[in-house]
């Protein structure tokens, strides 16, 4: 049973054009999908939609997201929100500004358990100093009154990490977690990720543009280019040789997996204009 | 979206033009006000005191909008009234404008010791509370049409030297600056040719609006009895004796202030709307 | 460290701006034709009445010596003796500053309510005809001084439809139990709601007559910063948490966004005090600003004197609590 189906979700501008083409995915309890296409493909596009926090731009004009057997696009706006708020959550990309600048470490992990999930003051701070400990965050009890500023990238994106983790969501959705990162933090963060994503079970969507991190993290993957999957597969047989010629262009410019020795090698524009034509009238 | 922008743009338009056009007529009333005054607006008569305006009962025609406790006529003194308003706001923007203007490019173009002193005067002018200062300047210099603009000159020069100096500030560290003082341009040519043609929308918007601030001054003072001689018709002076019998005679206060709200509305309203049509220009 | 060299730093420059403020009020009152003792006296004095008189307020020092003199009583809490009523300044002017203090508080606090709400409504229903009619509104409320507002409301709620009071503080008949001033503070300090209603029935046009053009201006600013806000990532992050768009303004947005409202809230509310002057006077509101224009008409020069360096002080002062609770309130510059 999957836990997370995306089917034939159709995005638009508001009076402008496609910007997700009848998009399906689907995501297993448990499974780490990854999400690769380069910028502008509309990764994020996808993930922005399930979650409900499309730009007002933006609109949904066809398909279903069903999570856990229920079609979100049907529920009202209210009960969509807290359910989301229940069962999902984000990692998302820059953790710069993803914490709040007022408030202390604290507030921003327990609040929403407290307000939104009604656990009491108490558990959630203990909750809190749990989850902190399991993201290797020395002297827990200090971060927590610590505010934003005080604090490194590594460390901020740690304690994002610790508050999607914090309610036990069913689904996790990464939004390029370690794009905004150092190379050296990068590891530990998708260690990270991937290690509470183990130990809870989790459901996991990884957006990123590097097939290196997909690599590392990911049992499927989805493959979009400008609002379009155009290879849906496992892991294995992608490496092994990915069936659709854009895959095929974008793992020859990923030059670490297929001759170390090489160059960048730029995906060749006959194959864009190709897949091109092909998103544009299949 | 795009539909909506246009709607306020739009708009805007109408709003410009409409308080345009009411500054014109206020230009034209003044400037005629002999020939357009139906009576003499000093002449009193004290057996037609308090007469409401045409339409109500009780009326005497000859006042179209009544008259007030001494039997002058409202409607001639508003004419007259509008021969000072404009007036003020014309030589008091104008002057406040030239003063402001220049003290505040020198300080933001020439920076060290002459911007320390300004500023600081800047600084100093702006803990008076500025009402009271102007109604002490008038108790000090005595009542009068030139006093009104001095005060007025003394009092505002800081809100044109405050912006005009930011904006001065910012245009000076620009790169077309430093490529002209390369070029061998001299400091007073360089402020002269190259900065202040880029001051100058936003001064042509802050002298709009302080001749809209110049005719409230001078209605605040004739309101407090400081302006000119008590007898000469100024909307302020109407406005505080409607004010004192307002329980009596509405007309008396409702008319000038219309008037008034017009004008300082429009003057607002006409520098907004050129704020807006210089935007691309100042931002 | 740094804070408080900020705050040292910001203390000269305020004591050189109220010296400024001295000087120049000093100057100019002394520069005043005719000779306020002369109109003091009955018409039969003599030259030594007058001289005597003359002698007895320092008017027959230079202008320099008269500062000398003048400034170090104020050092000592000594404003001089007012001319018409003869009594000490600081007691005249302290007695009628609890009035103009209420009601700039009671405008500024109307001001913070009404722009605050008008703001949350905007942003809630930004890209909405509301949010179209905010800002409309706004704009007009701009544009029309606080002078035109008073008059606009005397005609509206005070002669049209009579609600409220558009004279004095309270109804004279009134008998007063205050042993202060702060007759709106003390009134509901001793539960005497009576008299707190009669009280806000005669503040509540001149406060609302200062408050409409303040409150346009917190309207404008701190929507524009509440929408730059509700695009950040964190608030995006909230809305997933399950909040819902009121409580994701009002928690994440708010608190970021009140910071950069505030200076420029502090400096407006210096020139709703200076409002107060021909408010209080359109009013007949017994304040400060009143007995300002009184003074003025009665060539009274100590104490015009002292109730212009009064308004100086305040505002400064103002201005000053600003950058401190500005500091205080950035967690970036509070821990350093």
């Amino acid at each position: 049973m999957n836990y997370l189906s995306v089917r034939h979700l159709t995005v638009r501008l508001k009076g402008g054009g496609l910007l997700l083409r009848d998009v399906s995915l689907e995501v297993a309890a448990g499974e780490v999908r990854g999400l690769v296409g380069e910028s502008g493909a509309g990764k994020s596009m996808i993930g922005k939609a399930i979650l409900g926090i499309l730009p007002r731009a933006v609109e949904i004009t066809g398909g279903q997201i069903v999570l856990d057997g229920t079609d979100l696009l049907t529920l009202p706006p209210a009960q969509r929100r807290i359910r989301i708020g229940a069962t999902c959550a984000l990692i998302p990309q820059d953790p710069l500004t993803a914490l709040n600048p007022s408030h202390r470490i604290g507030r921003q992990i327990t609040d929403r358990l407290v307000d939104i999930l009604g656990w009491s003051r108490m558990g959630a701070e203990a909750r809190a100093l749990e989850l902190l400990a399991d993201v290797q965050i020395t002297a827990p009890e200090h971060v927590l009154r610590q505010y934003p500023h005080e604090l490194s990238g590594g460390m901020r994106q740690r304690i994002l990490i610790a508050s999607a983790f914090a309610a036990e969501p069913k689904l996790i959705i990464a939004d390029e977690p370690t794009t905004a990162l150092d190379v050296t933090v990068q590891k530990q963060i998708l260690k990270l990720i991937a290690g509470l994503q183990a130990k809870h079970g989790t459901a996991l969507l990884f957006v990123t543009h590097d097939l290196g991190v997909v690599s590392k993290v990911c049992q499927s993957l989805s493959v979009l280019y400008a609002g379009k999957v155009v290879e849906d597969t496992t892991i294995r047989r992608f490496f092994a040789g990915p069936a659709h010629p854009y895959s095929a262009a974008l793992l020859a410019a990923t030059p670490k997996y297929t001759d170390p020795t090489a160059g960048l090698n730029p995906v060749p524009e006959a194959v864009l204009a190709a897949v091109r034509a092909e998103v544009e009238h299949g | 979206m795009a539909d909506g922008r246009m709607e306020v743009r739009r708009r805007a338009g109408l709003r410009l033009w409409l308080s345009a056009a009411w500054l014109a007529v206020v230009v034209v009333v003044a400037l005629l006000a002999p020939h357009l005054a139906p009576k003499n607006p000093l002449e009193q008569d004290l057996f037609s005191g308090r007469l409401p305006p045409f339409w109500q009962h009780g009326a005497d025609p000859a006042f179209v909008l009544g008259t007030d406790s001494l039997g002058r006529d409202v409607l001639s003194r508003i004419i007259f009234g509008s021969r000072i308003a404009l007036s003020v706001a014309l030589i008091s923007g104008t002057l406040t404008c030239l003063i402001g203007a220049s003290l505040g490019l020198l300080a933001g173009f020439f920076r060290g010791w002459v911007d320390l002193v300004i500023s600081r005067l800047i600084d100093i002018w702006m803990a008076f509370p500025p009402v009271l200062f102007s109604i002490l300047l008038i108790a000090v210099i005595g009542p009068g049409l030139g006093s009104i603009i001095l005060a007025i000159v003394v009092i505002d020069w800081t809100r044109f030297a405050r912006v005009v100096r930011a904006e001065a500030m910012a245009q000076g560290a620009m790169d077309y600056i430093a490529s002209a003082r390369v070029a061998g341009r001299g400091r007073m040519g360089i402020l002269w040719r190259e900065v202040l043609p880029n001051v100058l929308p936003i001064i042509v918007v802050l002298l709009t609006l302080e001749m809209g601030i110049a005719v409230i001054v001078e209605a605040i003072l004739s309101f407090v009895n400081l302006s000119i001689s008590t007898d000469f018709p100024t909307w302020g002076g109407m406005i505080s004796e409607g004010r004192a019998s307002v329980h009596q005679a509405w007309w008396v206060l409702v008319f000038p202030l219309v008037t008034l709200f017009l004008t300082v509305l429009s003057f607002s309203q006409l520098g907004e709307g050129l704020k807006d049509r210089f935007d691309p220009v100042l931002r | 460290m740094t804070l408080l060299r900020t705050i040292l730093l910001r203390l000269i420059t305020t004591a050189v701006t109220l010296f400024g403020v001295a000087v120049i009020v000093f100057v100019v009152v002394r520069v005043v034709p005719g000779n306020p003792i002369a109109m003091m006296l009955p018409p039969g004095a003599t030259q030594v009445d007058i001289d005597r008189l003359t002698a007895f307020y320092g008017l027959d020092k230079s202008i320099a010596q008269q500062f000398l003199i003048w400034g170090a009583g104020v050092l000592h809490g000594d404003f001089g003796t007012s001319i018409t009523s003869r009594q000490p300044v600081l007691a005249l002017v302290l007695g009628r500053l609890p009035a103009t203090l209420e009601l700039s508080v009671l405008a500024l606090a109307m001001a913070v309510l009404m722009g605050g709400a008008a703001a949350l409504t905007g942003t809630r229903l930004r890209g909405t005809r509301v949010e179209g009619g905010i800002d409309i509104a706004g704009g007009m409320a701009l544009s029309i001084p606080d002078f035109l507002w008073g008059l606009i409301l005397i005609l509206l709620f005070g002669v049209l439809v009579p609600v409220f009071q558009i004279s004095g503080r309270v109804t004279p008949s009134l008998k007063l139990p205050f042993s202060s001033n702060f007759y709106l503070v003390e009134s509901l300090a001793r539960l005497r709601f009576d008299l707190t209603r009669d009280l806000l029935s005669h503040m509540f046009l001149p406060a609302l007559a200062l408050a409409i053009p303040l409150t346009a201006i917190i309207a404008q600013l701190l929507k524009q910063s509440l929408k730059e806000t509700m695009h950040l990532d964190y608030v995006t992050l909230a809305r997933t948490q399950g909040y819902s768009e009121a409580r994701v303004i009002w928690r994440q947005a708010l608190p970021n966004a009140i910071l950069p409202t505030l200076t420029l809230v502090g400096v407006q509310f210096t020139f709703l005090i200076g409002g107060t002057v021909i408010i209080e006077r359109m009013f007949s509101y017994e304040g400060l600003g009143n007995m300002a224009i009184d003074a003025v008409i009665n060539r009274d020069l100590p104490l015009i004197q002292g109730i212009v360096i009064l308004f100086a002080v305040i505002f400064t002062g103002v201005n000053l609590l600003v950058d401190l609770t500005y500091a205080a309130l950035n967690p970036r510059l509070r821990h350093g």
